[in-house]
């Protein structure tokens, strides 16, 4: 027996004086009308709201001292996390540098990186963007074609990267390169780099959204010099970096929470006595999203322990983006209400419309459906 | 749990997995087809229940003192599940839980084994003693085991636990779409003798049903999964066009869907089993047993369409697990019941306390 290991862990005390510290920043922020929850989530850029969770000490706490952190339990860091999704909070600006390029740099990173880059993250002040997908390589990731070759003391990098978020605003990506031959299994030869974006060499073209929202770009390469203490781990190592890292992208409820905001509108547009259809849809949600909670506090405990669960990883990204995309479906079966983002629109007529515009990118971003099943495929012994 | 009721002594983790262990190689020996066929003619496994209670495992949720085991509940409703995944056809969860309640709410030790009921009583006083009066419908084993633990409330209202025996109800027989016995037991104001009537702890002032439903939430987590390893081993096996078929990327998807539906049931059973004797108990029984309800049924379906015509016949076993999934999701409250439960908790709160009733604080 056991398929899968989803133990169910035991959250110290300190998580939970974690979650407090959040709820405390967070009432604030609301209470000063600093955010508008049914108007943004994770997914939307704010560098001020940033700088304001750096400073109330929300951002890489896990890291070393000497490094900017608070050497904080992983698990108080998963209570703040989901107290920042759960309130809607604007976090996109600080939120990949905390979740995977800060870690990857604490791993794999020169001292020279490490001491230059990490603090920063840390008072909220220093944003990273994810350079991993190209025109021929979103899924099919070995097929990356960007090179870096060697030159004098770094590397010159070559091509193109696309789907880049938040190139235009962010101080630096974590890109994914080609140094070597890619051997039998295709997963040789690469590596990855930190992009210092104030560098010459790098241009940013925007990409707009279906929303009209500008998040996507189009990165593109020429003669980019970086130096040696930039480059992330051994030369032809990234594939296995860049496996580690998808299972922090891809465990955390980030991952099934992206429109927690619409459930709460729901539950207050539906009122305090539901009939019994309401009530039932509502109930079926609940239940789905405190059985995710279970999953991802697995899994948070089992990335604590050192462990890289990328089965069960996949697993919860697969189940929580279904979540994720049965909120609006509910939502729209429960309520008659036109979506809208106008001005008539009340705030749940405005949140509904702002996830049903988001919601294709769930089943997305940080690996497709299709490839979380193919991985979960492979962990049943099936290939 | 600790602190509670003489519970506060329980067992390492070493001693834990070996009895995980040693119950799983039990039953991996002895249930097999020959065994769940005899017992879905009516026959009672008596030499395999002889074996659990010389393990110990009917009464592990006791202390020490009791005769029992004293492992934690988490563990216990880990057997649960064991059994579940096997598809023991016994009361060995219905035990295990009811005569641990029964200690629990201070109650003399009674023989098992043991079965219990969801449905509410009524108790009355008379001149000659307490009265009991009432259907406890669909018990599982209800004319085979000695105990049947219900929870009854008297004219003022108040929740009392009953051991009853079977013998002085009027008995119709029943039974799943797995042949195990569900029998309606009907008591037409049996006098009971004050030993068997206790007043139930906080924790089954609403009586029992969450009890079964935590029970069968566990044993579906198990039997979803036997069918995803009965799935997963036949499409390595079946060939088709030259490979197998679960080279074919529409099989892995449905299996890869279908352990992502076992894995969340599974995820919420084990948080309502970690909640026992807790204030949110049966809050997080209503999510496990409605989310291992709905899975069970899309994980039979998918497990059955990989088998294909062989896993429609008596000839494979996938049956003895498909059939438990689907009666067990309706019994003890089928989805839209706990559904509707949590809903209505949700609602009444409004959507700013949704939060903290999920995370707690």
């Amino acid at each position: 027996m056991a398929l899968f290991r989803f133990d169910s862990p035991r959250f110290p005390p300190q998580a939970q004086a974690a979650r407090e510290q959040a709820r405390a920043f967070l009432a604030d922020e609301l209470e000063g009308g600093r955010f508008a929850p049914h108007r943004s989530s994770w997914s939307t850029f704010d560098a001020a709201f940033s700088r304001r969770a750096g400073a109330a000490g929300l951002i890489g706490i896990t890291w070393p001292r000497r490094y900017g952190g608070q050497e904080r339990s992983g698990l108080e860091r998963y209570a703040i996390t989901q107290e920042l999704l759960a309130a809607g909070a604007p976090c996109f600006a600080h939120w990949v540098a905390d979740r995977q390029s800060g870690p990857q740099i604490l791993r794999q990173g020169s001292e020279q990186a490490r001491t230059e880059i990490l603090s920063r993250i840390c008072r909220g002040e220093c944003y990273f963007g994810i350079g991993m997908s190209e025109a021929g390589s979103g899924s099919d990731l070995a097929a990356v074609l960007t090179r870096a070759v060697r030159e004098g003391d770094g590397w010159l990098i070559n091509g193109s990267k696309i789907w880049t978020s938040n190139a235009h605003n962010v101080h630096y990506l974590i890109a994914l390169a080609r140094t070597g031959a890619a051997g039998e299994d295709r997963h040789g030869g690469l590596t990855q780099f930190i992009i210092d974006m104030a560098s010459p060499g790098v241009t940013v073209r925007p990409i707009l959204n279906l929303a009209g929202g500008h998040e996507f770009n189009e990165v593109h390469f020429q003669d980019y010099y970086v130096p040696d203490h930039l480059r992330l781990g051994e030369p032809g190592q990234g594939w296995a970096m860049v496996t580690d890292e998808l299972a922090f992208e891809r465990s955390g409820p980030d991952r099934f929470l992206s429109d927690y905001r619409l459930l709460v509108e729901l539950v207050n547009r539906v009122g305090t006595e539901p009939d019994a259809r309401e009530a039932v849809e509502i109930g079926r949600l609940v239940a789905h999203l405190q059985s995710l909670l279970g999953m991802s506090a697995s899994i948070a405990a089992l990335l604590e322990k050192g462990l890289s669960p990328n089965i069960e990883a996949a697993l919860v990204k697969d189940v929580g983006t279904a979540f994720e995309k049965d909120i609006p479906e509910v939502a729209r079966r429960l309520v008659a209400c036109e979506p809208g983002l106008d001005a008539q629109s009340d705030v749940f007529a405005q949140t509904l419309g702002n996830v049903v515009l988001h919601a294709p990118a769930y089943t997305l971003r940080g690996g497709t459906r299709e490839i979380l099943r193919g991985i979960i495929a492979r962990g049943l012994g099936l290939r | 749990m600790e602190g509670q009721d003489g519970m506060a002594e329980h067992i390492g983790d070493e001693a834990a997995a070996m009895m995980s262990d040693g119950v799983d190689r039990l039953l991996r020996e002895q249930v097999d087809t020959a065994l769940l066929s005899e017992a879905e003619g009516g026959n009672w496994s008596a030499a395999l229940w002889a074996k659990l209670e010389r393990a110990g495992v009917p009464q592990c949720l006791l202390p020490e003192a009791a005769g029992g085991a004293a492992v934690e509940p988490a563990l216990a409703l880990r057997l649960v599940r064991l059994a579940g995944y096997h598809a023991l056809p016994l009361p060995l969860g219905e035990t295990v839980l009811a005569c641990a309640l029964w200690h629990q709410a201070g109650g003399e030790p009674l023989p098992g084994p043991w079965s219990l009921g969801g449905d509410l009583l009524e108790l009355r006083a008379a001149p000659e003693g307490m009265r009991v009066t009432g259907v406890a419908r669909r018990v599982p084993w209800g004319g085979a085991v000695a105990q049947v633990l219900v929870c009854a409330r008297d004219e003022a209202g108040h929740a009392r636990l009953l051991a009853l025996s079977p013998q002085r109800a009027s008995a119709r027989a029943g039974e799943n779409l797995a042949g195990e016995p569900r029998v309606d037991l009907e008591f037409q104001g049996v006098v009971l003798d004050a030993s068997r009537v206790r007043p139930a702890p906080a924790a089954c002032a609403d009586g029992l049903l969450p009890y079964g439903a935590l029970l069968r939430a566990q044993q579906m987590a198990g039997g979803m999964e036997r069918a995803l390893l009965y799935a997963v081993q036949y499409a390595t096996q079946r060939t088709q066009f030259g490979r197998p078929i679960g080279q074919f990327q529409a099989v892995q998807h449905m299996l890869a869907e279908a352990a992502g539906h076992c894995a969340a049931a599974t995820a919420a059973a084990d948080l309502a089993s970690a909640a026992w004797g807790g204030a949110d108990f049966v809050f997080l029984v209503a999510v496990a047993k409605s989310r291992a309800g709905e899975a069970a049924g899309r994980v039979a379906e998918s497990c059955h369409q990989v088998h294909g015509a062989m896993g429609f016949t008596q000839e494979h076993p996938l049956h003895f697990t498909t059939r438990r999934l689907w009666s067990w999701r309706d019994e003890f409250g089928h989805e839209p019941y706990w559904q509707e439960r949590i809903g209505r908790l949700v609602c009444a709160a409004g959507g700013e306390r949704l939060w903290p009733l999920l995370v707690g604080g």
